[in-house]
């Protein structure tokens, strides 16, 4: 198989098979407080995949050329992942603050919540646990947020239809949106066994 | 008695899980066996209960503006503490596992309780609000567990508890039914305090 090929396969299955929210459940407190209204799923997809391509950049640059080579691999990864990913955002912040105030106004929830939500450090923590190399983490961590896009908008979507439902008061609110997301995820098991 | 109420306030009314819906990866992903929902909830309380009593004990040294990375600091050196303990002790469910133990990290509840009562509270009231939150997510967690564990396998932490001629039902360990009794249980715990409150 070639290297593209590899690409490919990586891409498939850390978007779709594996889903990130579905089937392996990180970054959830997102994925059931924002899907409230389709716009505001939107924003934090975006600036969800932004944040985890380029933190996927980060956490491998630091994974491999200074944790493995000084042998503090198992003992600082956590912390040293963390604080990569939570000064990220914070510059990030600071940048769209002094950039686009507008863009900020419109981000300003999301962004310091990307931060502590697990998806993000779950992709590096992915990448490091499979030995991805450079590329391949990139094309992981993409893959992951696209992953998360996609159950976002399937969620806010019915979400937004739900609504105006007439739903017995049992499930109103939160238990609704856990069940569909049960009925979705059902679906996506059906793509399990896709790539060999 | 008010501070029986603090444990109370985290186990019933406020609990982290379903009432406030935070935390909910670790829990959804490890409920299904009661051996790794055991193990995940020590790991909990492994990080939970120390790193509520460092923070509140540093609350008037810590500055506003560097608090969050402070926590996060605090909160990742228990994190590698009780990975690396779990993994020294109960390595084949740790291998499991792996991934959600080392996400505690960025558990929101942890760094939440951090935020809204260690850094405000004594060190007594916080030690008794990490006990009650650990109680409070474990709680949630095993019950889930037992469910779908029985269901689904016909097993109890590994102890074949229904009888040999029981058809398990494979969906109950699979990821959909994390979400499914979630959800049930959510909707349980809210109509149960809307009825409460109603009363009142």
């Amino acid at each position: 198989m070639s290297y593209f090929q590899n690409l490919i396969k990586i891409f498939i299955s850390s978007s779709i098979i594996n889903n990130i929210i579905l089937i392996q459940f990180l970054g959830l407190c997102s994925y059931i407080g924002l899907t409230d209204s389709l716009s505001s799923s939107i924003g934090m997809s975006f600036a969800v995949i932004f944040v985890t391509v380029s933190s996927s950049i980060l956490a491998w640059m630091i994974d491999n050329w200074i944790l493995i080579p000084t042998g503090l691999q198992p003992a600082l990864q956590i912390t040293a992942f963390i604080l990569v990913i939570g000064s990220f955002v914070g510059l990030v912040e600071i940048y769209i603050k002094k950039v686009s105030p507008n863009l900020y106004k419109a981000m300003g929830i999301y962004l310091p919540l990307i931060a502590t939500n697990c998806l993000i450090l779950g992709a590096t923590f992915i990448n490091s646990m499979n030995n991805y190399d450079f590329v391949e983490s990139i094309v992981s961590g993409f893959g992951i947020a696209t992953g998360y896009a996609i159950a976002m908008l399937l969620l806010a979507g019915i979400r937004e239809r739900l609504r105006n439902s007439d739903l017995p008061p049992f499930f109103k609110g939160k238990a609704i949106a856990f069940m569909i997301s049960g009925i979705l995820s059902l679906a996506f098991l059906g793509f399990s066994g896709i790539i060999k | 008695m008010k501070k029986l109420k603090i444990i109370w306030e985290a186990i019933i009314p406020n609990n982290p899980v379903l009432i406030i819906s935070i935390g909910l990866c670790s829990v959804i992903a490890v409920s299904n066996s009661v051996k790794s929902a055991l193990l995940m909830t020590l790991v909990f309380a492994l990080v939970q209960i120390p790193s509520n009593i460092i923070i509140s004990a540093m609350r008037k040294i810590i500055p506003n503006e560097l608090r969050v990375p402070i926590f996060v600091s605090v909160i990742a050196a228990f994190t590698t503490i009780a990975a690396l303990l779990s993994q020294a002790f109960f390595n084949p469910i740790y291998q499991v596992i792996k991934l959600y133990i080392l996400l505690v990290v960025v558990n929101c509840i942890i760094i939440g309780r951090a935020e809204a009562f260690a850094y405000t509270n004594g060190i007594f009231d916080s030690l008794l609000d990490g006990i009650g939150n650990t109680i409070g997510y474990g709680l949630v967690l095993v019950t889930i567990a037992i469910m779908r564990e029985l269901i689904g396998k016909g097993t109890l932490a590994g102890i074949q508890i229904m009888s040999e001629s029981y058809q398990p039902m494979l969906l109950m360990i699979l990821p959909p039914a994390g979400f499914i009794f979630i959800g049930i249980l959510t909707g349980a715990i809210e109509t149960y305090l809307k009825q409460k409150g109603g009363k009142e």
